[in-house]
């Protein structure tokens, strides 16, 4: 398989996956793009979204979410930093709006900047992966 | 002449002592090695961290207008010296040579009239600096609940020092922990995390970016600026998690090599014990014989 792209994402605790795959798309942070083997040396930030993992041409898509990162592409394939990263059939929505009222609770109890600020995080976070869920 | 009754009780509440150094030092065997397992697979995301850094920082030049996370906040008045130590004793030196780095630390600066603040992570770090600088804590965080260390904890950590930043409660912050060179070395480091320090370009892995870099060829989204600023909060949180990770190890080397010590220690002590108890018993079966021996010839 010559046209095949070489996909590695990373999280800070250890290396996730690195295959060979048809097409990854990525939630950049100014817009999404697909990378597909052959593509052009590239840097991206992404916002947190669900990437999703093309293993063959036809096949379904597998959706993984990730808390924001950073994309790198060169010769090598597609290199992804992620933060955190969940498949998306593992998250769970009743859990998710739990963790997101607490945390606009924290937001609004928040005294400091500091606390209003890691609240502020915390709910962007919470509220991409709702986003994630319904789509 | 201690009793033969009373050594006995001591030869068994010294052997009681061995059988629990014991078990803490096969414990922490094990702990170290998912400790290193763990900091091993912290690996691959610090490296290209560090090699992406490089080739960003090779392509900016340090201005007023970059971040302040890499440029300063144009003064080195007040510093904070973040302490990593564990949550639990028995480590042997460990906690203590950490301790003594950020004193020494501490001292230098205070004596250059400089304002020092602590934010210590790790309670038996605290305890060791309450006596002398209690008045200086900004912050200690405690993390004796947490039992694997996962990137999110550090990253917590990380944003609530660059919110502190910010908001201008320090100049420089320096974090101390112990790195890990291996079960029997330790030893206590100091480096500085905020302002970044970016890493240089020679010193990265020759990773396929670094390469493209050469040639001018990659694309950014958004510009480097915004990747930059994007990237060295994150860079904090990395280095922050790799240090405890790096902690984490170094506790458990320390006090397996601890455990050790006091293992043969108890069992010298058991060796000594021993001999002077039969010294004695064997004394006291002389004695009675020659009082017996003596009674006869008497007669």
């Amino acid at each position: 398989m010559a046209d095949k792209l070489h996909f590695s994402l990373v999280s800070p605790e250890r290396a996730l996956r690195s295959d060979e795959v048809h097409m990854v798309v990525v939630p950049g942070s100014e817009g999404d793009f697909g990378v597909l083997a052959g593509h052009a040396p590239f840097m991206s930030t992404i916002r947190p979204g669900a990437i999703q993992v093309f293993a063959e041409a036809e096949s379904a898509p597998a959706r993984i979410f990730i808390d924001g990162g950073f994309a790198e592409v060169n010769e090598g394939g597609l290199t992804i930093l992620a933060e955190a990263a969940l498949p998306v059939e593992e998250l769970e929505p009743e859990a998710i709006a739990r963790d997101l009222s607490n945390a606009r609770e924290d937001l609004r109890d928040a005294k400091t900047d500091v606390e209003r600020s890691l609240a502020e995080r915390r709910i962007a976070r919470f509220e991409a992966m709702q986003a994630t869920i319904t789509n | 002449m201690p009793s033969l009754k009373s050594l006995k009780v001591r030869i068994t509440s010294v052997k009681s002592t061995q059988k629990i150094t014991k078990a803490m030092k096969m414990v922490a065997a094990a702990k170290l090695r998912r400790a290193q397992e763990a900091a091993e697979a912290a690996r691959p995301y610090a490296e290209r961290m560090t090699s992406v850094l490089a080739s960003l920082g090779s392509r900016i030049t340090v201005g007023p207008e970059s971040p302040r996370l890499l440029a300063g906040t144009g003064s080195d008045q007040v510093h904070l010296l973040v302490v990593a130590t564990s949550e639990r004793g028995l480590a042997g030196a460990f906690n203590t040579n950490i301790v003594r780095a950020a004193r020494r630390t501490a001292d230098r600066l205070l004596a250059e009239g400089k304002t020092v603040k602590f934010y210590l992570i790790g309670k038996k770090g605290r305890a060791q600096l309450a006596r002398t600088h209690r008045d200086r804590f900004l912050h200690t965080v405690d993390l004796t609940h947490v039992k694997r260390l996962a990137f999110t904890d550090a990253s917590e950590i990380a944003e609530e020092l660059i919110a502190r930043y910010e908001a201008g409660e320090f100049d420089v912050a320096h974090l101390f922990y112990a790195r890990f060179q291996s079960a029997l070395v330790q030893e206590p480091t100091v480096k500085q995390i905020i302002p970044v320090e970016l890493p240089q370009a020679g010193a990265a892995t020759a990773t396929g970016a670094v390469a493209a870099e050469m040639s001018g060829s990659v694309d950014y989204e958004p510009d480097e600026e915004e990747i930059l600023a994007e990237l060295l909060p994150r860079n904090v949180a990395v280095q922050l998690f790799r240090a405890l990770l790096e902690n984490a190890a170094s506790e458990q080397g320390s006090r397996m090599t601890a455990m050790d010590n006091a293992t043969r220690n108890a069992g010298d002590m058991i060796n000594r014990l021993t001999i002077t108890y039969n010294r004695t018993r064997q004394a006291a079966i002389t004695k009675e014989l020659i009082e017996i021996i003596s009674g006869a010839e008497a007669l």
